[in-house]
C-alpha cells in the first residue's frame, strides 16, 4: 500500500527555500469536516498554499459514500462514488485531510466503480494531506514553530489502509509520515502513547451501534493520552478527533484537539 | 427480519453487558494487550516475519486451490501408516462417527485435548446425553467444563475469569483449601485431578492443528502435553480435524508452524509439537475429516480466505472491540474478528450483528500470521447482510435518505445548514432526547458559524459573471493570495 511513486518526488531538505511546483491539486473536503470542522480544510488550504500549491475546490462535491458504503448499503453508496469520479475525475491531484475518506477512494470504491473509465488514474492521484506533502511535494519535515506538547492519535485508516505509518502490529521499521512532518516543527514535544495506534472507537455507526463498546475505547484513548501528559491531541482524521473530543468535552477533560492541519498551520512562519 | 435487529439484541447488547463492570472490562482488555505485546516481541525477533507471512498466505492458498486432491493424498498415507480415516460432511455426522467408534469398544470414558471444531460440532453434549463421561483435559478447557460454559477464546478458554474465581470453582469441584488462589498451586491441583482421569480413559481424543498430505500424519500442538497423555495412555485414539488443516508437506508445515505459537501466546514453539503417524503398537488411530460448512465457504470467492485461518487467535488479542466485549459477546464457537467472519460467512442471518462488531480498523489484518483480510471481508459481509435484507430497517432507511441527500448539492447544503442550525439553536433536551445514542455519553459537536464553503465562497468565490459550472468541472480557482 501507500502512495504510488509520484513522479513529482522530490527530495528537499527542511527548511530550504520553496519554490512554487507546478501543482494544481483539488481539495476534497469530506462532508464532516465541510460542516463540523472547516477549520481543517481551510488549515489544509493555508499549508498548501504556503507551499505554492495551487488549491481548488470543485463545489460540487458532497460526500464520498463511506458512511453508507460502511454499513454496507451499497445501492446508496454507488451514487456517490460515481459522482465523485465526475466532480474530481479531472485533476492532476485530489487532496483529502482525511485518512480514511482517502482510503474509501483508493481502497474501497472498487465494488462501484472498478472499470470505470479514469477510475485508476483518480485512485492513484488522491492522496491524504500528509500523504501529499510527503510523496508528492517531498517534504522531509514542516516548517515552524508549535511549542506545545502533543499527542499524535494515529487513525486506522490512514495508518493501517494508507501506510501514513507502519502499524504497531508489523515487523517493519517503524517511520510515520504524519509523526515525521510534526517532529521537525520547532519546540514540539511529541508525548508517545502507552498503545501507539489502538483504535478510538468512532467506526462510523459503529460509535451509535456498538455504543458501550465504542464510548469505553474512546475513553481509554484519553486517558492514555492524559497519562502522557498530552496537552493537544492531534491526528490526520476528524472523525476520531470529534470522537475523542466529544468525550473528552462531556467529562471536562482540559485536552485540545487539532487536526494535523490546523497544527501545520499555525506553525507556519 | 424483524428477528435480526442491528441497534437492539445481538452482540451490541452482549457487549453492553461485558462493558457494565468496567474494572472488569480493562482486566481483560489488559490480559489480552499482554499477549499481543508478547506476540510482537516475539514476531520482532524472526527477522523475515513479513515474508513468513507472505509464504504462509501463498501456502494456505495453495491448500484451498488443491484441496480435493490434498485430501486424498493424506488420506491414502494416513490409511497406509494403519490410521483409519472417516469423512463427515457435518457436525452430525462427525459426532455420530466419534460416538459409533467409542459405543463399538464399549468406551464410556473420553479424555480430550482442545479441539475448536468438537466444540463446533458440540461433541460433548451429544456424547454425554449417551453416557459417556468427557473430560476436556485442557486447564482452561477443564475450567469453563466444569462451569458448563464453552471456551470464551479459542487459545485461553477460560481468559474472562479471574484466578480468585478459578480458585472457588476448584474448591468446590475438586477441594483444593478455600481462598486458594495461587496459580501454581491451582494448576498442581488440575493435574492431580487430570491425572485420575487419563488413568482411567479409555479413549483420547485431540484436536488436529495440521494434517500432513505427503505423509499422512497429524501433528497436534499443546502447552501442557495433554494431547500426548491423553493419546499414550489409552489404546484408540481420535483426532478430528476440518478439511482445511491440510498442509502438501513437512517444509509446508514448518513455515506454519514457527508462526503458530508466535501469533498465539508470544511462545517461539508450544512445548510439544507432536506427530502421530499411524496407531501406536497394539492401538487404533482414526482420523475424522469434517467439512461442515468448509465446502460451501470455498465456493464462495468473497469468504473463502477464511479457510486459511490456523486458529491462532491472534485477531482476538489485538481487536479492541473484542477485549472490551468477551468471548461470549459473539454467540459463536470463535468469537473476535475471524469468529464473526466466519459465522457471517456461515449463516449471515444468524449472525447479523457480527460484521458490525468492528469498527474497521484492521489491526486484525495486521496481525494475521496467514494474512486474512479479515477487516474488508467484515466489510463484505455487510453488503452481503444489506442486499439480503438484513439491515434493521432504521439503520438502512436512515442512512438511505442521507445517501439520498447527498446526491445533490443542494441538498447536501441545505442539509449541511439544517444541521448546523439545529447545533447551535436547538434547546439541549431537543438535542439530547432518548434518540440521540451519541449524546448518551458524549458531547454533539458545536457547530462552526460557516461550513467550509461557505467561507471559501465568501473569500474568493466565483467572480460575480458565473460561468456555467457542470459536474466535472475544475471548480472554483483559488486565484487570490493565499491566506497564511
Amino acid at each position: 500500500m501507500g502512495a504510488p511513486p509520484g513522479t513529482l518526488l522530490r527530495a528537499r531538505p527542511a527548511g530550504a527555500t520553496w519554490q512554487t511546483p507546478p501543482v494544481r491539486a483539488a481539495l476534497f473536503v469530506p462532508c464532516y469536516v465541510d460542516q463540523l470542522w472547516p477549520g481543517a480544510a481551510m488549515s489544509a488550504v493555508r499549508v498548501l498554499e504556503a507551499h505554492g500549491v495551487e488549491v481548488v475546490f470543485p463545489e460540487d462535491q458532497t460526500c464520498c459514500g463511506q458512511p453508507m458504503a460502511n454499513a454496507g448499503l451499497a445501492a446508496a453508496a454507488e451514487p456517490l462514488a460515481r459522482r465523485f469520479l465526475e466532480v474530481f475525475g479531472g485533476f492532476d491531484a485530489v487532496v483529502c485531510p482525511s485518512g480514511s475518506c482517502t482510503s474509501m477512494v483508493r481502497n474501497h470504491y472498487d465494488p462501484f466503480l472498478a472499470g470505470a473509465p479514469g477510475f485508476d488514474r483518480l485512485k492513484a492521484r488522491t492522496y491524504e494531506l500528509c500523504e501529499f506533502l510527503v510523496d508528492v511535494l517531498g517534504f522531509r519535515g514542516a516548517q515552524g514553530r508549535f511549542p506545545h506538547k502533543v499527542a499524535l492519535h494515529q487513525s486506522c485508516h490512514g495508518l493501517r489502509e494508507l501506510g501514513l505509518g507502519v502499524e504497531s502490529e508489523s515487523t517493519r521499521p517503524k517511520s510515520n509520515k504524519v509523526d515525521g512532518l510534526l517532529r521537525t516543527l520547532g519546540g514540539i514535544e511529541l508525548v508517545p502513547l502507552a498503545r501507539a495506534d489502538e483504535c478510538c472507537g468512532f467506526g462510523g455507526t459503529f460509535a451509535v451501534g456498538e455504543e458501550a463498546v465504542s464510548v469505553l475505547m474512546g475513553k481509554d484513548r484519553i486517558a492514555d493520552h492524559e497519562q502522557a501528559g498530552a496537552e493537544i491531541v492531534t491526528g490526520t482524521d476528524v472523525s476520531c478527533l470529534i470522537h475523542l473530543r466529544s468525550l473528552a468535552q462531556r467529562d471536562r477533560k482540559p485536552l485540545k484537539f487539532m487536526h494535523v492541519a490546523e497544527v501545520l498551520a499555525e506553525a507556519l512562519p | 427480519m424483524s428477528s435480526l435487529p442491528v441497534f437492539q439484541g445481538g452482540h451490541p447488547e452482549a457487549a453492553a453487558r461485558f462493558v457494565e463492570n468496567e474494572p472488569r472490562t480493562h482486566w481483560h482488555d489488559q490480559s489480552l494487550w499482554f499477549v499481543r505485546e508478547k506476540r510482537d516481541r516475539a514476531a520482532s525477533l524472526v527477522p523475515d516475519w513479513e515474508a513468513l507471512r507472505d509464504a504462509a498466505a501463498g501456502i494456505r492458498a495453495h491448500v484451498r486451490g488443491r484441496l480435493p486432491e490434498l485430501l486424498e493424498e493424506f488420506e491414502r498415507n494416513a490409511v497406509a501408516r494403519g490410521a483409519k480415516v472417516h469423512w463427515a460432511a457435518d457436525a452430525g455426522e462427525h459426532n455420530e462417527i466419534v460416538h459409533r467408534i467409542l459405543a463399538e469398544r464399549g468406551v464410556t470414558r473420553l479424555v480430550k485435548s482442545k479441539s475448536m471444531l468438537t466444540e463446533e460440532c458440540g461433541l460433548n453434549p451429544y456424547l454425554e446425553a449417551r453416557g459417556i463421561e468427557v473430560v476436556d483435559t485442557d486447564l482452561g478447557e477443564r475450567i469453563v467444563q466444569l462451569r458448563h460454559e464453552p471456551p470464551s477464546h479459542i487459545i485461553f478458554s477460560a481468559i474472562h475469569l479471574k484466578r480468585e474465581e478459578i480458585g472457588e470453582l476448584f474448591h468446590e469441584k475438586l477441594s483444593t483449601p478455600a481462598g486458594l488462589s495461587d496459580p501454581t498451586k491451582l494448576t498442581e491441583a488440575a493435574r492431580g485431578h487430570l491425572r485420575q482421569r487419563f488413568l482411567r480413559a479409555q479413549a483420547g481424543l485431540t484436536g488436529v492443528n495440521f494434517a500432513v498430505a505427503e505423509t499422512g500424519g497429524v501433528v497436534v500442538c499443546t502447552n501442557e502435553g495433554n494431547a500426548d497423555m491423553g493419546t499414550s495412555l489409552p489404546p484408540v485414539h481420535i483426532a478430528c480435524m476440518g478439511v482445511e488443516k491440510i498442509v502438501p508437506s513437512l517444509e509446508h508445515l514448518a513455515v506454519l508452524i514457527r508462526l503458530l505459537a508466535r501469533s498465539a501466546t508470544g511462545q517461539p514453539v508450544t512445548s510439544y509439537t507432536s506427530h502421530f503417524h499411524g496407531p501406536m503398537p497394539g492401538g487404533e488411530l482414526h482420523i475424522v475429516v469434517v467439512d461442515n460448512g468448509r465446502s460451501r465457504l470455498l465456493a464462495d470467492p468473497a469468504v473463502r480466505g477464511l479457510l486459511a485461518c490456523i486458529r491462532c487467535g491472534a485477531c482476538l488479542n489485538t481487536c479492541p472491540v473484542y477485549r472490551r466485549s468477551g468471548g461470549y459477546s459473539y454467540g459463536w464457537v470463535v468469537p473476535g474478528p475471524i469468529g464473526s467472519a466466519l459465522a457471517a460467512a456461515r449463516d449471515p442471518a444468524s449472525h447479523a450483528t457480527l460484521p458490525f462488531a468492528s469498527t474497521l480498523c484492521g489491526s486484525c489484518d495486521a496481525v494475521c500470521p496467514v494474512r486474512i483480510p479479515i477487516h474488508d471481508t467484515l466489510l463484505g459481509e455487510r453488503r452481503t447482510l444489506a442486499a439480503r435484507g438484513l439491515i434493521a430497517p432504521g439503520k438502512r432507511l436512515g442512512l438511505a435518505l442521507v445517501g439520498l441527500l447527498l446526491r445533490s448539492r443542494a441538498s447536501y447544503e441545505a442539509a449541511g445548514g439544517l444541521l448546523r442550525f439545529a447545533l447551535k439553536w436547538f434547546p439541549r433536551f431537543l438535542l439530547y432526547g432518548p434518540w440521540n445514542v451519541w449524546g448518551r455519553r458524549r458531547e454533539l459537536p458545536a457547530p462552526p458559524v460557516e461550513s467550509f464553503r461557505q467561507t471559501w465562497r465568501r473569500t474568493r468565490g466565483p467572480l460575480p459573471s458565473p460561468a456555467p459550472r457542470g459536474k466535472g468541472s475544475p471548480g472554483t480557482s483559488a486565484g487570490g493570495s493565499p491566506r497564511g
